[in-house]
């Protein structure tokens, strides 16, 4: 992961998308929601909604900037907007499902914040069963995906407990294969993210730093485990966290489509840059996984994007295709993966170019499918 | 645009950003004055007529907008913006129809753009699902006289079913004394000019062109250039560039219909029909030595140049535009060196551009002149000349670190789209 989200709201949440800003002078549409933050209100025009996609204008009318939040059911933040300026306003949709559930207005950016109550009522519009069966799909994979990086970081950390270096080495980038190819639905848990996937460079002062990363370094810098058996231990518990807890995010079929561009995203931002594996140049691998895992989703909904975008569906199986050929260069066996520190800056160019090739196209099956 | 921005336009209308393209608004279409501005809008367009066919009384103003369509590309003969940026790709698909399809939406996007409008179905009111088509950095910003210009580099002629309509004129460049030319910013098999009066804009276009363009073309490398050297307009006040004198003084003007159809655009019997209309451009970056530049004496700066700093008067005369007596001025100086008379009567239009890219790693600025020259004949053009300033007392302060050459074919008819008469 490359920031560490204080509260990760990801495509994978039930945001179902952030408009951009507009003009106040836009001519009021009657059925607009609008949430009026203030000094010491936050009013939302309408308290009694029905359940799934629902706009709303935030106005700030306050002396402050202010941010706004949404909490479902469970009380689980289900979106949020922050910055928001005095005088500014920003339009934001939000996917809301029903139950009793709260809105809060946090002027000045501190503080819980002055909370709205709202009760949502009905159910959002029934999918089609294609879509149905693609969600259950991509549940069952998110399931054995983390069932596989448990049992492979259980044997990472047991050479790391016997102080097996070369050991927890050859097991380092296996182990994190399942979480890298389902990271976005983990980094709705936004603690745990942080926990077991936060690097050297995104640790703020303050920060105790913990996960992967941390046994990364001392594996390859210092060469030794001690001092990491407790970091082990922490990273088994923290996934079983993630095991316990997976099955209450929110998934749709917009919100797989965005998990899948935002694991290209991970290979565009961290690894061609060799950014996310800085010790154990083992990016490939990991770049391996995200693109695994973006093209299970595409294939899961693929049967409706075929009917919906042909165009689309042979752009993007196309990519995945030639992007699949370029990584497959670097196989080392047994699913390792050239060192990225021997890659040269005209082969990442070309990886970069492939990724982008099928990113910016990949950016389009949110809206195919949502 | 900013929340900020947004409350300090409240005239300007998202929706209609949205529409632009369907109605044919412009990004600032109904800025100020409403409906007054539509109209307004317009009747401008309508009374542009292409500085290319030599009319300069309609010369768009400051901000305005440039035909796209012409019979020469625009970008060329049309004024000089202020600002540039000029972009190298690569293509990396094998497929020549994907090549075509991706120069027929570029083409559409820069009809688009360069009236002012966002490209696609623009940057804001889609569905809130997808990512915009447009960007969104030049909303609210006119067309800013954007012009589109593209090139076609020697390396592309070798695939796509082109070999053999490499144009004669489009020789490889030889290796002048003094070239250390960074492979990094050399080459390329296409090129996109872009120019605008206002950075955003030129930068928006690449950007979007770029965008779309993903999977087809890569971006090899690109410049930016904050200033204008050369003028095509002959009234226009002559720019200064980087070393503090002015450039282009004895440009091919851009209203000078004569002079083009000797020294610019090129016909059919220069060997390759697909060309006719069309132009050569060398782009060249220019790395100027600018701390060493700055410690030599006036006397020595002018007599490199061979003109005087402050008027920009030929060695020997009053004016700017006086004639320029050769023989007054130094053997090896850059004027002299570079002047047709020296050079067989050879002419060449410049559209430089200054840069600076910050400073190097040793604290000097990474400045200079991103030249850029079209030519009907590359080898009588360019090649010529430089080889003349092979002598030229400036090298001292100047390097080229950058090269690239391309075939600039004639201006895209309505209906047509960007080398439509190389691949049709």
């Amino acid at each position: 992961m490359r920031s560490v989200p204080l509260l990760a709201v990801t495509g994978l949440l039930s945001v179902t998308a952030l408009a951009a800003c507009g003009g106040e002078d836009k001519p009021a549409d009657p059925n607009a929601l609008t949430i009026t933050s203030t000094d010491t209100e936050c009013e939302v025009s309408k308290t009694e909604l029905a359940a799934g996609s629902n706009t709303f204008k935030i106005l700030n009318k306050g002396t402050q900037v202010t941010e706004v939040y949404f909490y479902g059911p469970d009380g689980k933040i289900v979106s949020e907007k922050e910055n928001i300026g005095p005088g500014t306003n920003y339009d934001i949709t939000v996917s809301l499902s029903s139950g009793d559930q709260q809105i809060a207005c946090k002027p000045g950016m501190v503080g819980d914040g002055i909370k709205q109550n709202i009760k949502v009522s009905g159910q959002a519009s029934a999918l089609d069963p294609r879509l149905t069966k693609a969600v259950a799909d991509y549940r069952a994979y998110i399931d054995a995906q983390i069932a596989d990086t448990m049992a492979k970081t259980q044997k990472f950390a047991e050479s790391v407990k016997k102080g097996d270096v070369d050991g927890a080495k050859a097991l380092y980038a296996q182990s994190r294969f399942g979480w890298e190819s389902i990271e976005p639905v983990a980094e709705a848990f936004g603690d745990i993210d942080p926990k077991v996937d936060l690097r050297e460079a995104d640790l703020e002062s303050g920060d105790t730093w913990s996960g992967w990363h941390k046994i990364e370094k001392a594996l390859w810098v210092k060469k030794t485990t001690k001092g990491e058996e407790g970091t082990a231990d922490q990273l088994l518990a923290d996934l079983k966290t993630l095991q316990d807890q997976v099955h209450t995010v929110d998934i749709t079929p917009a919100s797989m489509a965005n998990g899948a561009k935002e694991l290209l995203d991970e290979v565009a931002t961290g690894k061609i840059t060799g950014e996310e594996e800085a010790f154990s140049h083992t990016d490939l691998v990991d770049f391996q996984a995200n693109l695994d895992g973006a093209q299970k989703v595409f294939e899961l909904l693929k049967p409706v994007v075929v009917e919906k975008d042909a165009a689309l569906d042979k752009t993007l199986t196309d990519g995945f295709a030639t992007l699949q050929t370029l990584l497959k260069k670097y196989d080392e066996g047994n699913g390792a993966k050239t060192s990225y520190d021997k890659v040269k800056p005209a082969d990442r160019k070309e990886l970069s170019d492939a990724v982008n090739a099928l990113a910016e196209p990949l950016s389009k099956l949110a809206a195919t499918v949502g | 645009m900013t929340e900020e921005n947004a409350e300090k336009t409240p005239v300007e209308k998202t929706s209609t950003e949205a529409a632009g393209r369907a109605t044919g608004l412009s990004r600032r279409g109904v800025l100020g004055a409403g409906g007054a501005g539509v109209l307004a809008g317009a009747a401008l367009g309508a009374g542009l007529v292409s500085v290319a066919r030599a009319d300069d009384s309609a010369a768009p103003t400051y901000g305005g907008r440039i035909p796209f369509h012409g019979d020469h590309q625009a970008g060329i003969a049309t004024p000089v913006q202020d600002r540039l940026h000029f972009a190298a790709f690569d293509v990396v698909t094998t497929d020549r129809a994907r090549l075509v399809a991706m120069l027929r939406e570029w083409t559409i996007a820069a009809e688009a753009m360069t009236a002012g409008r966002p490209a696609g179905r623009g940057a804001v009111g889609g569905n809130v699902l997808a990512p915009p088509d447009d960007t969104g950095e030049a909303l609210g910003l006119d067309a800013s006289r954007l012009t589109l210009t593209i090139g076609f580099g020697p390396s592309l002629f070798g695939r796509f079913g082109l070999e053999g309509r490499r144009p004669a004129a489009l020789v490889d460049l030889p290796h002048f004394p003094g070239d250390r030319l960074d492979p990094a910013r050399s080459g390329g098999d296409l090129c996109v000019q872009a120019c605008a009066d206002d950075p955003q804009v030129a930068v928006h276009a690449v950007r979007n062109l770029a965008r779309i363009g993903f999977g087809v073309v890569s971006v090899r490398w690109s410049q930016l250039g904050f200033g204008k050297t050369s003028s095509t307009t002959p009234d226009a006040q002559t720019p200064r560039n980087m070393m503090g004198f002015k450039d282009g003084t004895e440009n091919v003007p851009g209203t000078d219909a004569a002079q083009l159809d000797e020294h610019v655009w090129a016909t059919a019997e220069d060997g390759a029909d697909w060309m006719a209309g069309g132009s050569y451009l060398v782009a060249r970056r220019i790395r100027m030595h600018i701390e060493t530049w700055d410690r030599t004496g006036l006397r020595e700066q002018e007599d490199i140049i061979g003109r005087d700093k402050g008027e920009g008067a030929p060695r020997g005369r009053q004016k700017e535009r006086d004639k320029v007596i050769l023989e007054a001025m130094k053997p090896d100086a850059h004027v002299r060196l570079a002047h047709p008379d020296t050079n067989g009567g050879a002419k060449i239009l410049r559209r430089g551009y200054s840069f600076t890219d910050g400073t190097d790693g040793l604290g000097r600025l990474d400045a200079g002149l991103f030249f850029l020259a079209y030519q009907r004949n590359v080898t009588k053009g360019f090649v010529q000349i430089q080889k003349s300033l092979g002598a030229d007392a400036l090298n001292e302060y100047i390097q080229h670190v950058g090269s690239g050459v391309f075939a600039v074919p004639p201006g895209v008819a309505k209906g047509g789209f960007w080398g439509d008469t190389l691949f049709t």
